[in-house]
C-alpha cells in the first residue's frame, strides 16, 4: 500500500472526464475587477465545478513599482478560476476568469494568445476599475464585449451613458447580465460569439 | 541537476525542476499551452516522479494543462516543465488548441455558437 499523498487518486471525477474524442480546445477570458462576479459567471455555465490554478509571482519576475526597493524577496500567489463547456464531441471551451490588473496577465502564459475573445464584466458601482482593462484589450487587439453584472442596489445607467463613460466604440456590444444565472451567462457568451462572427464578416477599416 | 546520491527529498516541489533536461528540452514546453489537451500514452512506472505518475493516471481521458495544474495544485509553469519531459519521452500526447489566427474562422464560431445554444 502506498500512502504518498501525491499518488493517491487525484484528477477529475469520472463524470467530469472529457470524451476520448476531445480533439481541441478554445478559450474565452472573463476579465474584471475583484468581486465583480467572474468566478460566479464561470461557475454558472461550467459543466465542472470551477477549478483554481495558481501561479507564484516573485520580485525578480516583475517590474512592479510598488515592490521596487524591497530587500526581501517577496512572493505573491495569484489565482485564476476556470471552468469548462464541452461544445461537441471534439471541441471544448474553457472559460478563464482573470483579475483586471494587467500586471498579472503575464503569469498565464499565452492567456489571451489564441483566445476567441473576452467578456469584460463590470460593476456599475466601480466603473473606474474597468478603464485600464478596456484600454489594454484594445491595445492587444482582443475582441471583447462588455457585460454589466446586475448587483442589487447598483446604479442603473442608460447604455448610451455607459458607452460614453467607458469611451467604447459603437460596435462593441454592451449587455446586462446576471452572472449567477446560467441562461444569462450563456447569453453573454453568445453575444460575444455573435460579435466575433460579425467581425469576421466585416471588412477591416484599417489596412 | 547538481544533487546526486540518495538524499533526494520526498517533499518539496523544487525537485520537479530536476526533470527539466536543459535548454534543448525546454523547447518542447513552447508547444504546451494552457488549454492544450493532454492524453496519457503510457502507464505509470515505478520510480517515476509521483507527480508524473499522477498525470499519467488522470489523463486516461483528455485533460487540459489548466485542469492538471488545478488537480495537482501546482503552478502551470511547473506542470509545463513536467509535461515537456513526459512529451519528450512520448508518455503523453498533447492536442494543440485551435489556432485563432487574427480572427477565428466562421466554422469554428458556428461550432461554438451551437455548443452554447445547447446548454
Amino acid at each position: 500500500m502506498d500512502y504518498r499523498t501525491s499518488e493517491t487518486l487525484v484528477g477529475p471525477r469520472s463524470e467530469d472526464a472529457l470524451p476520448a474524442s476531445a480533439a481541441a480546445a478554445v478559450k474565452i477570458v472573463i476579465v474584471g475587477g475583484f468581486g465583480v462576479g467572474k468566478t460566479t459567471m464561470v461557475g454558472s455555465v461550467s459543466e465542472i465545478r470551477p477549478l483554481t490554478t495558481e501561479e507564484t509571482m516573485t520580485q525578480a519576475g516583475v517590474g512592479v513599482d510598488d515592490i521596487a526597493g524591497v530587500e526581501r524577496k517577496t512572493e505573491t500567489t495569484v489565482a485564476m478560476d476556470f471552468g469548462r463547456i464541452s461544445l461537441n464531441e471534439q471541441l471544448v471551451l474553457y472559460l478563464f476568469g482573470t483579475p483586471g490588473q494587467e500586471r498579472f496577465w503575464f503569469l498565464w502564459n499565452g492567456l489571451f494568445e489564441g483566445a476567441l475573445g473576452a467578456v469584460v464584466l463590470i460593476d456599475t458601482r466601480r466603473l473606474e476599475v474597468s478603464f485600464d482593462v478596456l484600454g489594454r484589450l484594445e491595445e492587444r487587439g482582443v475582441p471583447f464585449v462588455v457585460a454589466i453584472n446586475a448587483f442589487p442596489g447598483a446604479p442603473v445607467h442608460p447604455v448610451d451613458e455607459l458607452r460614453a463613460a467607458l469611451d467604447l466604440p459603437d460596435a462593441v456590444p454592451i449587455i446586462d447580465c446576471d452572472a449567477r444565472d446560467r441562461g444569462s451567462s450563456r447569453d453573454t457568451l453568445l453575444t460575444l460569439v455573435s460579435y466575433l462572427q460579425h467581425l469576421t464578416t466585416v471588412t477591416p477599416e484599417t489596412p | 541537476m547538481s544533487r546526486t546520491g540518495k538524499g533526494t527529498d520526498e517533499g518539496g516541489p523544487e525537485r520537479l525542476y530536476l526533470v527539466d533536461g536543459g535548454p534543448g528540452r525546454s523547447q518542447r514546453a513552447d508547444t504546451i499551452e494552457l488549454v492544450s489537451l493532454i492524453v496519457a500514452r503510457a502507464e505509470p512506472e515505478p520510480g517515476m516522479l509521483p507527480e508524473a505518475a499522477a498525470v499519467l493516471r488522470m489523463c486516461h481521458f483528455p485533460l487540459s494543462v489548466a485542469e492538471i495544474s488545478a488537480y495537482l495544485t501546482l503552478p502551470v509553469s511547473t506542470v509545463t516543465v513536467l509535461l515537456a519531459d513526459l512529451l519528450a519521452h512520448r508518455q503523453v500526447e498533447a492536442r494543440a488548441p485551435v489556432p485563432a489566427a487574427v480572427l477565428p474562422d466562421t466554422e469554428l464560431l458556428q461550432a461554438v455558437m451551437h455548443g452554447l445554444q445547447n446548454l
